[in-house]
């Protein structure tokens, strides 16, 4: 089970904010998951279907959407921040 | 001394500027960041990513402290609502002279915009829009990297 955290319009597209789930193993990194959660359609496949305005990270590090999920307890999709 | 916080509550910069020229150094420097009216925002909401903010802020005030020795660095970021003209965000840099707190102070600011996972929601009217990524944020952030 990884935990699975949305922000900003990726959470609201979505409609939750945190969700646990268990990947199939042929899903290997965060862009793997990321076509895996878009397959559920609705706010999924509109929040997930342009991986170009997505960001990741895996544990609370930023990581390249190319990055393993091999162990990962935590992962979070967002679009680029905007802070400051 | 580094502090990094990430509050709901209005920044106190007087007692921010306090700590900082107490850290024992020789020169201060700081940056408040307000937010803007950009044609009619009623609201700005702040979200962030608990726990990670922290982790990115707190890497970067020891990263600065680090590479500039300094004697003290602040990091505070509002989350939550705002207005415009409220402080969002303030960086402050004790060190021995100026420049290493001036360089230090600009680091902090420009690699927070693209390191830190905050978000920014404008509302205007009955409109409310996450705002985009500015490439001119990534180029100001890239300038700290060492060659």
């Amino acid at each position: 089970m990884i935990d699975l955290l949305y922000f900003a319009w990726v959470r609201e597209s979505i409609g939750i904010g945190h969700e646990r789930a268990t990947p199939p193993d042929d899903v290997a990194d965060v862009a793997g998951l990321i076509d895996w959660l878009a397959m559920r359609g609705g706010g999924y496949a509109e929040a997930l279907g342009d991986k170009t305005r997505l960001r990741a990270a895996v544990d609370q590090l930023f990581v390249p959407l190319d990055a393993s999920i091999a162990g990962a307890r935590e992962i979070a999709l967002f679009p680029p921040v905007t802070g400051g | 001394m580094i502090r990094v916080l990430v509050t709901e509550a209005a920044i106190d910069i007087a007692a921010e500027l306090v700590a900082l020229e107490r850290a024992g150094g020789g020169a201060v420097a700081t940056l408040t960041g307000l937010v803007r009216d950009d044609g009619g925002v009623e609201e700005l909401f702040l979200e962030h990513y608990p726990v990670a903010t922290e982790k990115a802020l707190s890497d970067l005030a020891a990263e600065a402290a680090q590479r500039w020795s300094l004697a003290a660095a602040t990091v505070i970021h509002r989350v939550g609502a705002m207005a415009p003209g409220e402080r969002i965000v303030f960086v402050g840099a004790a060190a021995a002279h100026r420049a290493a707190a001036l360089e230090a102070c600009a680091f902090l600011i420009d690699r927070l915009k693209t390191d830190a996972p905050f978000w920014k929601r404008e509302t205007r009217g009955q409109d409310a829009r996450w705002v985009g990524e500015r490439d001119s944020d990534r180029d100001a952030a890239d300038r700290w990297k060492r060659s």
